[in-house]
């Protein structure tokens, strides 16, 4: 798959800002587990977590739709914090963002390096 | 509807009043993404799982919303507190327009 690292960069932009609205984001507060190197892309374990936080978005900076998912936290979320699978088209960063109580927003961020791409390509 | 579709979730029997339990769920589906191709070169049409809700007596516990890029079978992992007994009701939306869902009680004790 031959994808152009500037336009997917502008697309990320684009589905991070219209999760925060386009608000500055610190660094605190939030935390991403994710492997340095995933040899299949297809299935690569990450985990978010954000402490009190209403909502965390995750994006796959490199993936031709960048968005992977969103936690919506509910009143009876026992932690903010959930952890699931997700496919990677090739080395890049994976980026988390949360909605912290306060309203203000915090970003994380991993590279994962992949060996082989989950894109099926 | 996606062929072979079946939920599987854990949750432990038994709580004591405001634990807090871990979730494990899992669902099989192919999560097609629509950036395959078949053999003559045409695309294979997106269907996965767009949308995953789990409630507890009526109140929200996680609305999570899925992209293309979760993997085949998608699998989450995340934690509930348990105000008394009760049922979780976990809820996955499909594109085709498939709604599967299942129930899993806990008791207090």
């Amino acid at each position: 798959v031959t994808v152009l690292p500037f336009s997917v960069n502008a697309a990320a932009d684009d589905v991070i800002a219209t999760f925060t609205g386009g608000a500055d984001m610190g660094d605190a507060g939030i935390d991403l587990t994710a492997p340095e190197i995933a040899e299949n892309g297809n299935t690569v374990p990450v985990e978010v977590s954000a402490p009190g936080a209403s909502a965390i978005l995750l994006v796959a900076t490199g993936n031709p739709t960048p968005g992977v998912a969103q936690f919506n936290f509910g009143p009876l979320a026992g932690s903010q914090s959930a952890s699931t699978r997700i496919r990677l088209a090739g080395t890049q960063d994976v980026v988390a963002i949360a909605k912290l109580a306060d309203g203000s927003f915090a970003k994380a961020s991993s590279t994962v390096k992949v060996t082989i791409g989950g894109c099926g390509g | 509807m996606a062929s072979g579709v079946k939920p599987r979730v854990k949750v432990p029997k038994k709580a004591a009043a405001g634990d807090v339990i871990t979730i494990k769920s899992l669902i099989s589906h192919k999560m097609e993404s629509g950036q395959r191709k078949d053999k003559e070169g045409n695309l294979i049409p997106r269907s996965i799982i767009n949308r995953f809700t789990v409630e507890f007596n009526g109140q929200s516990v996680l609305d999570m919303t899925m992209e293309p890029a979760i993997s085949t079978n998608p699998y989450v992992q995340f934690e509930a507190t348990v105000p008394e007994a009760g049922d979780f009701v976990f809820t996955w939306y499909d594109d085709d327009g498939s709604v599967y869902d299942t129930t899993k009680s806990v008791a207090i004790g």
